[in-house]
């Protein structure tokens, strides 16, 4: 038999998440969960991954949909990229979402990779964390015995680290409803080879009676896990919405990573620093334009 | 250690065991003998090895066999039917779409799901639906046409 994966696992396909929590218990850290697989399988063809067990989620029912949900959404952990695109409830909710799903790699990679993988993995350059910062989502995880809601703010802990434990899958991503009059939007620099975001700027905003009640600003790529830059924020709320308030607050987008800028091959840390000044203006001005659009 | 699976390619149904850790690239390829389906990079970058898997294209050398379990996948050799070549053949034939041929399979199966979900994309929309497919010879011109022209026919 030919193969790409060295280590051979064993393979588990329950049918509930309750299942796949005793597994993931009963193999103590040596089993992963295995959603779309675009994370993980290249891990494990490279070798940085030889997990003793995979527990495939593919087989549980219900984890996949897109419903409204209290004015905002509710979204199955394994709906894929290609879904949440093709979502009118989506592009309606939540923009930034369907644009940066859209962002995604490629035609046949947004069909296989899963909102709930893409979390859970947490890439320093992936693109969803983001998203998931601006639009203040709650993550549902579950474990055979409880379930609990994580803040989004809480959920990122470090370099591909999240606040999930031992035990827990990932169920259901909740975004509250925004509100009337705001608006959302992603901006990107893209990997040209890869797609993954050198820098990804993800941006809701709030404007009533013409001065901007809200603002949440989410920043990926840029260091080791997907971060709220929340100085630049404040520069926004209380101010009517306008070029110098945008100038003003993109200078300070990621200065919560300062220190901590990735520097890799595809981008100095200098140069990704400046990018989260840049990428933050634009995802802004595109926000505030929906929102008073 | 073997895991048994059924899976529907091509309008055939196969059962077998296979280990969890074969691709379900290698499965086509070595297993079913249908190596229409390339595998130029193995490592999801290239697109050669896109298939459709319950009518979405997936890049066959990221998926585990035993993840199709109980799908349908239609591979290069499933396009035609009939003795009919799909509009999408005729189309990169008729275009020059190919050289070498190595891309060919991936692209075409890219290019159904393109269509199937935006039945008319403009030039740029194919541009970018094909971002995930690499071709090393035609410098992507007679692809995108091909692509255009195929949209044309299906329309027609
Ligand atoms: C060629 C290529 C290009 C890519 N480009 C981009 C890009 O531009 N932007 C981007 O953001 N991403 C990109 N990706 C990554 C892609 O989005 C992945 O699909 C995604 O990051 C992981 O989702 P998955 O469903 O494939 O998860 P998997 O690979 O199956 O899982 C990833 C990790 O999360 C865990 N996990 C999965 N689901 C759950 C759950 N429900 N609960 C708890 N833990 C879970 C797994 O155990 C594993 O550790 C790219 C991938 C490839 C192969
Ligand atoms: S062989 Fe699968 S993407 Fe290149
Ligand atoms: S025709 Fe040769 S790689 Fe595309």
């Amino acid at each position: 038999m030919t193969t790409s994966i060295a280590s051979p696992f064993e393979y588990h396909s329950p049918e509930t998440v309750e299942e796949a929590s005793r597994l993931l218990s009963r193999y103590g850290g040596g089993a992963r969960l295995l959603a779309g697989g675009h994370s993980l399988l290249p891990l494990m063809k490279l070798r940085l991954a030889s997990p003793e067990a995979l527990i495939d989620l593919g087989r549980i029912g219900g984890l996949s949909y897109i419903r409204e949900d209290d004015g905002g959404l509710a979204i199955g952990a394994m709906t894929t990229y290609a879904e949440i695109v093709r979502s009118e409830l989506a592009a309606a909710a939540a923009p930034a979402l369907a644009e940066a799903a859209g962002e995604v790699a490629d035609t046949p990679v947004r069909n296989a990779g899963t909102i709930g993988g893409s979390l859970a993995h947490a890439d320093p350059a992936g693109d969803l964390p983001a998203v998931v910062l601006a639009l203040d989502a709650e993550l549902v995880a579950r474990s055979a015995r409880a379930s609990r809601s994580i803040p989004a703010d809480r959920f990122f802990r470090d370099f591909m680290t999240t606040a999930l434990r031992g035990n827990e899958v990932l169920t259901e991503i909740r975004v509250p409803g925004q509100g009337a009059s705001s608006g959302s939007a992603y901006a990107k620099l893209a990997n040209k080879a890869s797609h993954y975001a050198v820098v990804g700027v993800a941006a809701a905003v709030r404007v009533e009676d013409g001065v901007c009640t809200s603002a949440r600003i989410g920043i990926t790529g840029a260091g080791p896990h997907a971060v709220r830059s929340r100085r630049a924020e404040r520069i926004l709320v209380g101010k009517a919405p306008g070029e110098s308030s945008i100038r003003a607050a993109a200078q300070r987008g990621g200065v919560e990573l300062a220190g901590q800028f990735n520097e890799d091959v595809h981008a100095s840390a200098e140069y990704r620093e400046d990018m989260a000044r840049v990428f933050t203006g634009r995802a802004l001005a595109a926000a505030f334009e929906r929102a008073m659009g | 250690m073997g895991h048994e699976i059924t899976v529907t390619v091509n309008g055939k149904i196969y059962a077998g065991s296979v280990e969890p850790r074969l691709l379900l690239s290698q499965y086509l390829r070595d297993e079913l003998n249908l190596t229409g389906t390339h595998v130029g990079c193995d490592t999801t970058s290239c697109g050669a090895c896109s298939v459709l898997l319950n009518g979405r294209a997936v890049k066959s050398c990221n998926v585990l066999a035993v993840m199709a379990d109980g799908s349908e996948v239609t591979t290069v050799e499933g396009l035609a039917s009939g003795g009919e070549y799909h509009p999408i053949q005729r189309a990169f034939r008729d275009e020059h779409g190919l050289q070498c041929g190595f891309c060919t399979p991936g692209m075409m199966i890219t290019a159904v799901d393109i269509l199937s979900n935006n039945p008319q994309p403009t030039e740029s929309e194919i541009r970018t639906g094909l971002r995930g497919n690499l071709c090393r010879c035609t410098g992507y011109h007679n692809i995108v046409k091909a692509v255009q022209s195929a949209a044309a026919e299906l329309a027609s």
